[in-house]
């Protein structure tokens, strides 16, 4: 199903259209991937970024544009989209588990150190995860950010944290 | 309040009057951060944005009338208000201003199925007034019609708020709204039926369960689908249309587009309607979004300030044209050329008309 029927982007369609980082340099340290493939009047992850490494330009309505090479994946950007479409993923510091930072604007009760079920963006739990991080500052208003290390083969698949659903 | 500000910001004597308990419309109940240039607040949550306009209009000394209503324009400009004068206490005043803005908003529309007048059953706004203002959770398990971007981010919230979003219907074979939307309830398992509609409500005290079914492309529902869902709430988002009452009653003329919510009072540049001193902003003569309603906002203030002498023209002109061009950008994007062609339309229908108006004068 296409992502305007279902909702649910894929990691292919993204490096369809060169939004996704390479492997390689996924390897070398954290990186940001924008996950917004629409045209929207929009650009604080433009401003929000310290080192200048996401396009937007004049016009507010083209997608969002990380050079990877600038990127350091301080993940500034991640509470600044008002779209909650970023994410800062890294494969650089173990082979076998890496992690996926993510906006979370839920009430939590989980804590740094706890496993969780790890949802992929159709929301399916596809692995467990363990809380590495989660930061609330002030700049970031209320939009929690959290980071979640999962076996390295789902760092492109895991988006959020699971939800039980109670019915 | 945008137009409440830049008038008032330039001296001219403004009364604001609201028949809510707050002024602001629905910013105090997006609690959602807005999309938009960075230079103009965007990344912002609605409250916040509504806090500013509402503490700026105060720096200024805007007089705001709270829970009284604007009941009727009448001829040369006379409002008649029935004002809140005290707990239980209401008074019938007349005002009579130079100008007028009319930035009514808009209303949710209906979706009438069988069942559809059960508790529990309501518009996606009202739903999110509760959470966000009221701070009442309308029930656990909901199911919310439409896809549009009212239907996305009030279910969003009802999470938010503790509730468990049963699915979204969508009627149409594509979700409305922003994929982005859309994407953040889908990687919390929230199923989104596009291509479904809902058949009907079942229940007894409240609504306990709605059936929806998969639509044919001629809108029928295709016998066989139907599925059953267990929920006690059932939030509508099936559009908007423009509150356009006080500016019918004025005898401002309006034209229909369905891009911006059907009927709605067609303006100049300066959003000044067919009526002389009356200006219009916001949903009401369009359903668009908060950002483009600030902006109208602004053109209507500022040339009310101007044409009463508050702003000398070169720098009205200047504020205006400020203000076209940060509409420009937001009428940009996926959702932004039908806007941008009826938006136009409206301005043309406008010119038309005056010029009709004076051959026959």
């Amino acid at each position: 199903m296409s992502l305007s029927a279902s909702g649910v982007l894929t990691t292919e369609y993204l490096k369809e259209i060169g939004k996704y980082p390479s492997e390689e340099r996924m390897k070398q340290g954290p990186v940001a991937v924008c996950e917004c493939v629409e045209k929207i009047p929009c650009n604080p992850c433009e401003s929000s970024c310290p080192f200048h490494a996401i396009t937007i330009g004049e016009n507010i309505s083209e997608l969002p544009c990380v050079t990877w090479g600038k990127c350091t994946g301080c993940g500034s950007c991640i509470p600044a989209c008002s779209g909650l479409a970023v994410f800062v993923l890294n494969k650089s510091y173990s082979d076998e588990v890496g992690s996926v930072a993510f906006p979370y604007e839920y009430n939590y009760t989980f804590q740094v150190g706890d496993v969780v079920g790890a949802a992929d963006r159709s929301g399916k739990r596809v692995c467990d995860g363990v809380i590495k991080r989660i930061v609330n500052t002030k700049k970031a208003d209320r939009t929690t950010v959290v980071t979640l290390e999962v076996p390295i083969a789902f760092v492109d698949e895991v988006r959020s944290i699971y939800r039980e659903r109670r019915s | 309040m945008s137009a409440a500000i830049e008038a008032a910001s330039a001296g001219v004597k403004v009364l604001v009057i609201d028949a809510n308990e707050k002024a602001g419309g629905q910013l105090f109940k997006q609690i959602h951060k807005f999309f938009g240039s960075s230079m103009h607040r965007a990344g912002v949550r609605g409250i916040d944005i509504g806090r500013e306009l509402l503490e700026k209009c105060e720096e200024l000394g805007v007089e705001i009338w709270l829970d009284s209503l604007a009941i009727g324009i009448y001829d040369n400009l006379r409002v008649a208000v029935d004002r809140k004068t005290g707990f239980n206490e209401h008074k019938m005043i007349l005002v009579e201003p130079k100008k007028i803005v009319i930035a009514t908003g808009a209303s949710e529309n209906a979706v009438r199925f069988p069942g559809w007048t059960l508790p529990g059953v309501m518009g996606a706004g009202a739903a999110q007034t509760m959470i966000n203002f009221h701070r009442v959770l309308p029930g656990k398990k909901v199911l919310t019609i439409g896809s549009g971007n009212v239907g996305l981010i009030v279910s969003y919230q009802l999470m938010q708020a503790g509730a468990e979003i049963e699915g979204i219907v969508e009627a149409l074979p594509k979700i409305n709204g922003y994929a982005v939307h859309a994407s953040k309830l889908t990687r919390e398992g929230i199923p989104i039926y596009t291509g479904y509609t809902v058949l009907e409500a079942h229940g007894k005290e409240r609504v306990s369960e709605a059936v929806i079914a998969k639509v044919n492309p001629d809108w029928s529902t295709i016998p066989g689908t139907e599925k059953t869902i267990e929920v006690d709430t059932i939030a509508i988002a099936a559009g908007l249309k423009p509150l356009t009452g006080l500016a019918h009653m004025a005898g401002c003329q309006l034209t229909f587009d369905r891009f911006l919510g059907g009927w709605a009072p067609i303006h100049n540049e300066h959003m000044e309607t067919t009526v002389p001193g009356i200006y219009i902003a916001g949903d009401s003569t369009g359903v668009e979004e908060a950002n483009t309603a600030i902006e109208e906002g602004k053109l209507a203030g500022t040339a009310i300030a101007a044409s009463l002498g508050y702003l000398d023209e070169k720098e009205a002109d200047a504020l205006q044209e400020a203000a076209w061009e940060r509409l420009k950008g937001l009428r940009e994007g996926a959702h932004g050329a039908e806007r941008t062609q009826a938006k136009e339309h409206q301005l043309h229908a406008y010119a038309e008309y005056m010029e009709r108006r004076g051959e026959v004068g």
